[in-house]
């Protein structure tokens, strides 16, 4: 029975479920680091999936496919960053808006453009790379042949890189610590919390490609909560984006094994309740205090 | 001044688009009291290519037949269930209201103590024979699982492996027909097979969550099993998703779903909403509505069935077929007592 769950394709799909986490976690990282809440990125997914599903359609390309759904994730960013970065408006309230208006846009132009309420039409999937020596292992190999599971993992040393060891990254992190002190020696708050909203809609846009590659169509509301447990992931990775990304996989790992624990002896609700036992459990037990960066979701109003 | 302004119409702008395009009421001229029939979709709504599509077009039926005339409502969140409902029974000229899905059993039964003079349908109502059911109200219930017997004893006889899979949505008692059922066809026909049961959670995201079925399905085929059977809304297009991918089959539900994976799609267990909608419409129409009591379809008020036509005859054996024919017979005529709990 162990020996039978954690086996490779155990491992793939834990794998395969943390993705999608793990990109708008990253997002979440990038926005927060910078001062702005960023609770739209469970609707930006869903732009995200749909512009992928819709722009591999008509274009026949999965290539163009990611591109639309990183512009759809940058264009539902882009309106939360003017929002809350020039309006000054409520972060959350901005970010929940944003969630209910990517639930009705995106099903009213699934029926305009498929007659539908549930689902577009087939969409191509990514290409697979094809990897001689491993082909026989079928889940590893569909798993490591996917240009996304690798782009996640550079993405996610990226970040840390650029966030600690770039002047980039000091200057947006020191734009959501302490925008008084940023803008006295000149950086331009704005425009640095500005970036940061704006990767986080380009990740969570990925996040939303990944999503309907993986589904090969959109389907109505298929982020299902995704956004929400990216942002527990970076609470718990600490804002960090390996911390984050590490969460992530712990995510994955307990609804994997929810998965698989399925249909033995254990009531279906208790295996339900895994994941967030798990969040929980790691959140109390393991990871300490989660202190959010100083000026998370307070908007800065320059001194006159 | 004006930030606060632009900021305000901003809010405003995104809620009342969102909330907007959720519900689209169709607004009617009204006719005569109590002459029009109101419906109120589940999540999904209209085009889910399931049963919100089936109650649809038994409307469209009503309307072609009978000449009713009828106005519906797309609810967008849960608690908007209850308004449209009311909304509806408030008008007039509606005389008639449905609900679509189990998750209107709790709303529709108070909401038809509220409107005493109106008459109530609701399909998929999880019917509890301890409460009494308002006299003005229907509850249409299929016999799932003797359509999932039938499913199930195809699965059972074709399997290799002797495994197959069951993917539920949210875990209910409504999908526990779908699965015991399953089950019973499967062991009648091989009782040395054994069947992988699997829920995609407990709440109503689990009917809209493909990943999730997809998921759970490639975990059920690669623990051997080789045909899986779904009862899980948008989740078990994540299903049909797993059964390409793997070269293996999968059975749909509902509707005939073929179209979702050609070639990997054995067969589907097809509940016939279009046919209940219609028949009680027409009862209403006729005066003969008679509420209080479980509007019952079943194999033999051919309320349930499963798809075997030209594209997936080819996958079915002949002998299959036929087996099939006879435990369909012999559930008519009682000589098998199906379980559904």
């Amino acid at each position: 029975m162990i020996g039978q769950i954690f086996s490779l394709a155990f491992l793939a799909q834990t794998i395969r479920i943390s993705v999608p986490y793990a990109l708008a976690s990253l997002g979440g990282v990038y926005s927060e680091r910078g001062g702005v809440v960023n609770i739209a990125l469970e609707g930006i997914i869903l732009n995200g999936a749909f512009c992928t599903a819709v722009g591999t359609y008509y274009t026949g390309s999965p290539l163009v496919g990611i591109l639309c759904g990183v512009a759809g994730g940058l264009f539902t960013a882009l309106i939360h960053a003017i929002v809350s970065i020039n309006i000054k408006a409520d972060q959350i309230i901005s970010g929940i808006a944003i969630n209910l208006f990517a639930v009705g846009i995106t099903k009213f132009v699934l029926g305009i453009l498929f007659h539908s309420s549930s689902n577009s039409a087939r969409i191509r999937g990514l290409p697979h790379i094809y990897l001689g020596f491993i082909e026989h292992q079928r889940d590893v190999a569909h798993l490591l042949g996917n240009p996304m599971v690798l782009g996640t993992i550079a993405i996610v040393i990226a970040s840390q890189v650029i966030l600690f060891k770039t002047r980039f990254g000091l200057r947006l992190r020191s734009v959501g610590e302490n925008p008084e002190a940023a803008d006295t020696v000149g950086i331009s708050v704005n425009r640095y919390r500005y970036y940061g909203v704006l990767i986080s809609g380009a990740l969570a846009g990925l996040a939303g490609a990944w999503l309907a590659f993986d589904q090969h169509s959109f389907t109505d509301g298929m982020s299902a909560g995704r956004g929400y447990i990216a942002l527990a992931a970076m609470i718990v990775g600490k804002w960090n984006p390996l911390g984050a990304a590490a969460a992530c996989l712990l995510f994955g790992l307990a609804e994997s094994l929810q998965i698989q624990s399925q249909g033995g002896a254990l009531p279906t609700q208790f295996i339900q309740m895994i994941p967030y036992v798990a969040t929980i459990v790691v959140l109390a037990g393991f990871i300490g205090k989660a202190v959010a960066p100083g000026a998370d979701g307070v908007p800065y109003e320059k001194e006159k | 001044m004006n930030k606060r302004l632009l900021h305000y119409s901003l809010v405003f702008l995104l809620t009342s688009l969102s909330l907007g395009l959720q519900s689209c009421g169709k607004p009617k001229p009204s006719g005569p009291p109590n002459s029009e029939v109101g419906l109120v979709f589940d999540v999904g709504g209209r085009g889910d290519k399931s049963f919100n599509d089936a109650a649809y077009d038994g409307l469209v039926m009503a309307k072609d037949s009978l000449g009713i005339k009828y106005q519906y409502i797309e609810p967008g969140g849960g608690a908007d269930r209850e308004s449209a409902l009311r909304q509806l029974a408030s008008k007039k000229s509606v005389g008639l209201i449905f609900g679509v899905g189990f998750m209107f059993t709790d709303d529709i039964t108070r909401i038809a103590k509220d409107f005493p003079d109106k008459k109530f349908a609701c399909i998929d109502y999880t019917y509890d024979s301890t409460k009494a059911i308002p006299s003005n109200l229907i509850p249409i219930e299929f016999r799932e699982e003797e359509g999932s017997f039938l499913v199930g004893a195809i699965a059972g006889l074709m399997t290799k492996t002797d495994k197959v899979g069951f993917i539920g949505g949210m875990e209910s008692p409504l999908i526990r027909k779908f699965q015991v059922g399953y089950q019973a066809g499967v062991k009648c026909v091989n009782p040395k097979a054994k069947v992988l049961v699997a829920y995609a959670g407990v709440t109503p995201d689990a009917f809209k969550n493909p990943a999730k079925g997809k998921e759970l399905a490639l975990s059920q085929y690669s623990q051997g099993a080789d045909i899986i059977y779904h009862a899980s809304g948008v989740t078990g297009l994540g299903v049909f998703e797993a059964a390409r991918e793997m070269n293996k089959y999968a059975i749909g539900v509902d509707m005939d779903q073929w179209n979702e994976a050609p070639g990997h799609v054995l067969t589907s267990m097809v509940k016939k909403g279009n046919m209940a909608v219609y028949d009680i419409i027409k009862e209403w129409k006729a005066g003969k509505f008679k509420g209080g009591m479980p509007a019952i379809f079943g194999l033999r008020d051919d309320g349930v069935d499963f798809v075997y036509d030209k594209n997936n005859k080819p996958l079915i054996p002949k002998s299959v077929y036929d087996r099939v024919e006879q435990l369909k017979q012999d559930i008519i005529d009682g000589k098998i007592k199906v379980p559904a709990r």
